[in-house]
């Protein structure tokens, strides 16, 4: 296509025509060739939207088996004495059954613990979540026809799914997959002989993410240079609408963190097979004293966490980045302190690198070194204030629309609240001697990371929707999906706060030995009703999905919601290169909203006489 | 990096090249992974148990040998951007056959420190200088690799200085100067630190 001609009534398409950026994209005869085979369109996709879809479903598939997963070992805590015989055909030889009465193995179970982790923790809230909205939004509301390099962003899903692959397949060797905790913390890690995860199991579990980092690195490296490099005329640093902040941060966080994760597997992998003992000394396995001294656990620790920690934010950053955006939009309102909300992301960005020992109070890291790690955990509590506050300020008074993506919204900065204050108790490193691997701290992530990044999460889906799909996910079924999940989520995480003040340990097979948790029982039947009933809810969105994206209501004009960030200036079926004639130009701030009498004020509308810029900038 | 001919039609409005852009930000995730590994070797050198020895002489000339390829690099850039072909073929073999005997005296230097009694397992300081120093090895390679593709292309294509050409031989050419430095900040790091 050489020449785009404009329809003269389309006040828009004109509108970007005479103010909007050329930068000469289609005079190049490139065409759309690439796009034009089934293959080259929607499997070796160079396109951001495309590979923004392929995170986006293969971030379900691995959400469906991770949530799968808990309910198994769900109904193990719940109804420990049930015979589980019903599951042997699933689970096979995982499942022993005793006169009748089937049992899921304790080696199994602390596989799916494990497994649980780690596909929720990398595959479904980091590349599912940050993957998808990256690549959708990044190009889309900078102003960019793609990203800097199509091509490393197709190898990064392409690793990414490698990653899954290799990971898949570890579910369904003989020995089982990867037991030792999400963590992966030596010796359980490093030593093939120390459980029946360790040997094969540990070995693709390495696999996988280390083909998992290249993934984020690959895709990080290009969001990034997009951000920095190839936003449209007009559009300052100070003129981003804020998931654009958020995800740009995230990459920073991932770029910077993960090469430490993967220097820590590559010294696990010499340990594991080449006979080096960085993290190992003074082991006893089988009765028999290990031969191999002189490393150090902690050392892994360290590494681990100091990926680990940056990590819970580059789970929440981009979820805090598109409630932001959606609170905005649907309250009809300026976001309140949009520069505020920025240098909160910075902050929480930069703080996120020096907490990560907060993790390791109690595995022998010197008290006094602890206080440093206390404080600054602390600290992080002042920007995670600014920006509840400031969401809150921007729903006051705003003529709010309780649509499917608003309700998530709303429900995330609740989420983030209820996790967030217990976050405060686990900073203290004295009251964590008491709280520490209880179910306080698995109540407290599951709710502040887990909950609030798929609230975010869900509320970009349905939000954008349109934008991938052009079509609407059905509004009845979206409330039904979040009222459901706001008070089961709530009815799954809220009494285990009880349990973790108790003492109960997490990563316990049974409690039924122990008189002091026996008590607890029908506290962990009634956790895991909720998450069964949960876990429905969640397959109804995923019906919801597949159903509305081929049976949605359609999407008929440009921009349904009024909102005045660029994506919605695209046709409703954009092509390669996003815009048909000239990049939109930017003359405002994204969140002109109620300004001088008019509902609102997309981007690419140039300041009026005398009109006064409604950012600070 | 080879790069696909497809992303040709992005154009840009800045003056820094994006794809340049991007390369000098995986440098930093490449730091963070050496610097990682060196911190590692800073908490774990602080913890005792720790074999004290020298490193092995070869590694003082793959230092000299990898400065002076990444000279040789950086004379075949100004002779492309200067269209002297004959010369940029040269200096671009001469990178090609210094990095690669950089990577055969780091061999040489594993081999003597073997000899020595330090081998992988023996002591977990020798294990950080084997990781280390094997783990820039393989960035190396990369380099090498890339080195090898922008040989074969001065000798099949045409010797003509489109913007383009340039700038994926600079993408080289950062590559390399960055393995290079990055070698030298470890050797001075493993030599110095006690």
């Amino acid at each position: 296509m050489g020449h785009v001609t404009i329809d003269p009534n389309d006040k828009l398409a004109v509108m970007i025509e005479e103010t909007g950026y050329d930068d000469h994209f289609h005079e190049h005869h490139h065409g759309d060739k690439y796009q034009s085979g089934f293959i080259g369109h929607y499997i070796f996709s160079m396109d951001h939207k495309i590979i923004a879809r392929q995170f986006l479903i293969t971030g379900i598939f691995w959400a469906i088996i991770g949530a799968g997963m808990s309910i198994i070992f769900r109904l193990q805590l719940g109804f420990p004495e049930s015979d589980m015989a019903w599951l042997k055909p699933l689970l096979g030889k995982w499942i022993t059954v005793n006169d009748g009465v089937g049992a899921l193995s304790p080696e199994f179970y602390y596989a799916l613990v494990t497994m649980h982790g780690t596909i929720l923790v990398f595959f479904v809230l980091t590349a599912g979540l940050s993957g998808t909205f990256s690549n959708l939004l990044i190009p889309l509301q900078v102003g960019a026809r793609d990203m800097a390099s199509p091509f490393l962003n197709m190898l990064s899903y392409w690793f990414f799914f490698l990653a899954g692959v290799v990971m898949f397949y570890s579910l369904f060797i003989s020995t089982g997959p990867f037991s030792g905790g999400w963590t992966g913390y030596p010796p359980l890690s490093a030593l093939p002989q120390a459980s029946t995860g360790s040997g094969t199991g540990m070995t693709l579990w390495l696999v996988s993410l280390t083909l998992f980092v290249v993934s984020v690195l690959l895709g990080g490296i290009n969001y990034i240079t997009t951000v920095l490099n190839l936003r449209t005329k007009g559009m300052s640093m100070w003129k981003l609408p804020l998931p654009i902040w958020a995800f740009f941060v995230t990459a920073v966080l991932g770029l910077l963190s993960f090469p430490v994760l993967a220097s820590g597997f590559f010294m696990l992998i010499f340990d594991r097979g080449l006979g080096t003992s960085f993290f190992l000394s003074e082991i006893f396995i089988n009765g028999q004293a290990l031969d191999r001294v002189g490393g150090s656990p902690i050392l892994y620790q360290h590494l681990f966490w100091f990926l680990g920690h940056p990590e819970v934010y580059i789970i929440i950053l981009p979820a805090m980045g598109i409630v932001s955006e959606v609170l905005s939009v649907h309250a009809r309102k300026p976001i309140f302190g949009y520069t505020a909300m920025v240098l909160s992301i910075l902050a929480i960005g930069f703080l996120s690198f020096i907490v990560w020992a907060h993790h390791m109070f109690m595995s022998g890291v010197n008290p006094f070194l602890s206080n440093f790690f206390v404080i600054f955990t602390l600290i992080i509590a002042v920007p995670s204030a600014v920006k509840v506050f400031n969401w809150i300020t921007t729903l006051y008074g705003g003529n709010i629309r309780f649509n499917s993506a608003m309700l998530f919204a709303i429900g995330f900065v609740s989420m983030f609240i209820s996790g967030g204050l217990t976050g405060i108790f686990l900073g203290n490193s004295a009251i964590d001697i008491q709280m520490h691997d209880t179910y306080f701290v698995v109540a407290h992530f599951h709710i502040v990371m887990g909950i609030a990044a798929f609230f975010g999460m869900f509320s970009g889906v349905y939000h954008w929707f349109p934008k991938m799909f052009g079509r609407f996910m059905n509004e009845k079924l979206g409330r039904i999906h979040f009222w459901g999940t706001l008070v089961g989520a709530y009815a799954i995480f809220w009494p285990m706060h009880y349990l973790g003040m108790a003492g109960v340990p997490r990563r316990y097979y049974s409690f039924d030995t122990f008189d002091a948790f026996k008590h607890f029982g029908p506290m962990n039947e009634f956790i895991t009703i909720s998450a069964i009933i949960v876990f429905g809810l969640q397959l109804l969105f995923v019906i919801n999905f597949f159903y509305s994206i081929f049976r949605g209501k359609k999407m008929t004009e440009r921009n349904p919601y009024g909102a005045n960030t660029l994506e919605w200036t695209t046709p409703i079926e954009a092509g390669h290169g996003n815009w048909p004639g000239k990049i939109p130009a930017v003359h405002r701030w994204a969140y002109d909203y109620g300004k001088d009498g008019k509902e609102f004020i997309p981007q690419y509308v140039p300041l009026a006489e005398g009109e006064v810029a409604g950012d600070a900038h | 990096m080879e790069v696909a001919d497809i992303n040709k039609p992005l154009t840009f409005r800045n003056r820094i090249h994006p794809w340049l852009f991007a390369l000098w930000i995986s440098f930093a995730s490449i730091i963070m992974m050496f610097g990682a590994l060196m911190s590692a070797y800073i908490v774990k050198s602080a913890a005792g148990n720790w074999l004290e020895f020298g490193l092995p002489s070869q590694f003082y000339i793959s230092t000299g040998l990898i400065l002076s390829s990444s000279v040789c690099i950086h004379l075949a850039y100004k002779s492309f951007v200067g269209k002297r072909e004959s010369s940029f073929k040269a200096f671009l073999f001469a990178a090609l056959a210094l990095g690669i005997s950089f990577i055969v005296f780091q061999y040489l230097g594993y081999q003597n420190m073997f000899a020595a009694g330090v081998d992988l397992k023996a002591n977990v300081s020798g294990s950080f200088v084997y990781l280390i120093t094997g783990l820039h090895v393989l960035h190396v390679m990369g380099g090498i690799t890339a080195i090898t593709v922008a040989l074969i292309n001065a000798f099949l294509l045409p010797f003509i200085t489109t913007e383009k050409r340039k700038i994926r031989l600079k993408l080289v050419c950062h590559y390399w100067h960055f393995v290079d430095i990055l070698w030298i900040y470890l050797f001075c790091f493993l030599l110095f630190y006690k």
